[in-house]
């Protein structure tokens, strides 16, 4: 597979394993382990057994009908908000909790951003009996509140960062210093495709259930098993490369990657690392990648926590150089408009994160023949103290730009 | 390769002091004060810190001294310059320490050829993977006769410490404990264990015990199992106030380097 990680861990020239010493032997033991244990039959049978019974997989094909009208295209949403804790992170974590129990490790860390990967988290860890300590930047323990209090609940230690600038790059910051410091008794579970190799590709696999059953499901609805587009969005990418996973080496199959362009591209208030980003390191990984003149890493801006990241995965940063993913940046006014759209036409109140995919719908230019499948990658509950605020002050005229 | 790292080694294998400071911390011009106080007051080796956004490796007062020597405006580039300008007062091996992603950017040959120019000594980039540096740097760091120095840690395999040492022309930088720079050195039964074993493993380069070592008995623990040692945070608290910074420098790395404890 040409778009698949190669053997040193690089897509093209994204990749790698930028590490200091303390994280080597950890990594090199995931990497020589990890495709041996995730396919033993055993291990596959316990996945598939939680994916079903668990996470309530498989999720939904939805053929939208309204949105489809819309838009003059037939859109399916795939339902990856109706999965258990209400996004798509679980099937990830439900898959690295299996392996950090055969690698006999009895402490979990994480590291999370809008709290979603910290829920999906703490879940697996009460679920298996395992220590979670999760990392999350101070300012986004105070603006997602809600999923503070349900990692608690769930028994996990929620650790504020109050380095850099406290949010999702420093809490991935200080658990890879949790890391360092832990290194025999610890599985730190990454939620996106970032990190050091072999992690990339190993969320990459855990995620690709979803386009698994998407070949499927299609194949039922639509008699095809290949739709035109798969659409999906992107902060480091792990929606998108399990949306994308089994369609990769389909070239008649268009891959459409949403990114964050918060304020607008051209701001400074933005997250379109496509766009803004340069090859670079960021947390063990060679990738695009936000950054000075100098290589220093620069805070980026999304009003979702979730895509609210530097870099994107190097899976990502080589379908953006090759061609082979279309990228588009949305604005958070663009995205909060997906969100009441999704909201009035097909009674799903989107996560804002998802709803950038949505509002990438108005830039494609979609036949009525077109089969688009959208990664609904999560709810938009968590958000509604966001989404609120929006709805207050859509009257009163504010500076930022739409575009 | 024949540079003042590889010169000390030849005329001292002992007790050697190495402290770490960060560039343009805590005032931009600080760096060229604290390298020409340091040499004076005895330090074997200094190393200094380029800052980065994100040091991983590193515990909260290096992660501070980052930050705000980036505030202060601090670059590579500024770095060169301040150590071209002292470089002919000063005898001491210079070791650059960094993550690769400013480097990167900077663009390596070029780093190389500046680091050269200016009169540095060797890098220490923690992020760079071995295999990275073996089939590509290393005929460039060769070429500019700057060593390198890679870590090893309570972790790392035996096969991978040899690999080391081989691809080594100066010292190992010897990690004390699992963990970020910061935390003390216990000296306790597991560490000393660790410390051994690397000791008759017989390796070719010289050692420095570094994380963790702070003050005069940790300095002393960790040279009666290496070659010497490396001081970094605890020396950072030192200078954290640009006032007296001579004498506060003075006075802590006498204290260090006393044989006896001195009385406060």
């Amino acid at each position: 597979m040409k778009y698949s990680v190669d053997e040193r861990g690089y897509y093209g020239n994204y990749g790698g394993a930028y590490i200091p010493e303390m994280l080597y032997p950890n990594v090199e033991e995931l990497r020589q382990k990890y495709l041996e244990i995730i396919y033993e039959p055993a291990f596959q049978e316990e996945l598939q057994g939680l994916l079903r019974d668990y996470v309530g997989r498989p999720t939904p094909l939805y053929w939208a009908k309204r949105l489809s009208e819309k838009f003059n295209a037939k859109i399916y949403l795939k339902r990856e908000d109706l999965a258990h804790t209400g996004a798509h992170k679980i099937n990830n974590t439900v898959g690295q909790i299996l392996l950090a129990k055969r690698l006999g490790k009895t402490r979990i860390i994480a590291e999370t951003g809008a709290g979603q990967h910290g829920v999906a988290t703490a879940t697996v860890c009460a679920l298996a009996g395992l220590e979670c300590v999760v990392y999350m930047g101070k300012i986004d323990t105070e603006r997602q509140k809600p999923n503070v209090a349900r990692m608690q609940l769930l028994g996990a230690t929620v650790v504020p960062v109050t380095s850099g600038s406290q949010t999702l790059k420093d809490a991935t910051n200080e658990a890879i210093r949790d890391w360092i410091s832990n290194p025999e008794d610890t599985h730190y579970i990454i939620g996106s495709v970032v990190g050091p190799h072999p992690y990339p590709d190993m969320v990459a696999r855990f995620q690709s259930v979803i386009s698994e059953e998407v070949k499927q499901q299609l194949l039922e609805k639509e008699g095809r098993a290949n739709p035109d587009y798969v659409v999906a969005c992107v902060g480091g990418g792990s929606n998108a490369a399990g949306a994308f996973y089994h369609f990769l080496d389909e070239p008649e199959v268009k891959l459409v990657a949403v990114e964050a362009a918060g304020h607008g591209v051209d701001t400074g208030f933005s997250a379109a690392t496509s766009v803004l980003g340069t090859l670079g390191i960021i947390h063990g990984s060679k990738t695009l990648l936000m950054q000075t003149d100098d290589g220093q890493i620069v805070e980026p801006h999304s009003i979702s926590a979730g895509l609210d990241y530097p870099g994107i995965g190097p899976m990502h940063a080589h379908l953006w150089e090759t061609g082979r993913a279309k990228f588009y940046s949305i604005t958070d006014n663009e995205a909060m408009e997906g969100v009441v759209m999704l909201s009035r036409l097909e009674g799903i109140i989107p996560a804002i994160e998802s709803a950038h995919a949505l509002a990438a719908l108005h830039r494609m230019e979609l036949k009525p023949t077109d089969v688009v499948v959208l990664n609904l990658s999560g709810r938009g509950d968590k958000d509604l103290a966001t989404i609120i605020n929006y709805l207050d002050n859509i009257e009163k005229p504010h500076g930022e730009q739409t575009n | 390769m024949e540079n003042r790292l590889t010169k000390l080694f030849r005329e001292k294998r002992e007790n050697l002091l190495n402290v770490y400071f960060t560039a343009g911390f805590p005032e931009l011009e600080s760096t060229g004060v604290v390298l020409k106080t340091l040499e004076a007051a005895g330090a074997d080796i200094v190393e200094i810190g380029m800052p980065y956004s994100d040091p991983l490796a590193d515990g909260p007062t290096i992660q501070q001294s980052n930050t705000v020597a980036l505030r202060n405006g601090m670059s590579i580039k500024k770095l060169f310059s301040q150590i071209e300008a002292v470089r002919p007062e000063l005898e001491v091996p210079i070791v650059l320490m960094g993550y690769l992603n400013p480097v990167l950017q900077f663009g390596i040959e070029r780093f190389c050829e500046e680091a050269a120019r200016v009169g540095v000594d060797g890098f220490i980039l923690p992020d760079m993977p071995l295999h990275e540096y073996e089939e590509e740097y290393q005929p460039l760091f060769l070429k500019y006769n700057l060593s390198v120095i890679f870590l090893v840690t309570p972790q790392t395999s035996e096969d991978r410490i040899r690999k080391i040492d081989a691809l080594t022309n100066s010292f190992i930088y010897l990690v004390s404990s699992a963990s970020t720079t910061g935390n003390k050195v216990g000296g306790d039964a597991k560490q000393v264990q660790y410390f051994q074993r690397i000791q008759d493993l017989n390796l070719k380069n010289p050692k420095l015990i570094g994380f963790g070592i702070s003050d005069r008995s940790s300095f002393q623990l960790a040279c009666k199992y290496a070659e010497g040692a490396i001081i970094g945070s605890a020396f950072i608290k030192i200078i954290q106030q640009p006032e007296n910074l001579e004498e506060n420098i003075r006075g802590f790395i006498r204290e260090v380097k006393a044989p006896e404890a001195v009385s406060a």
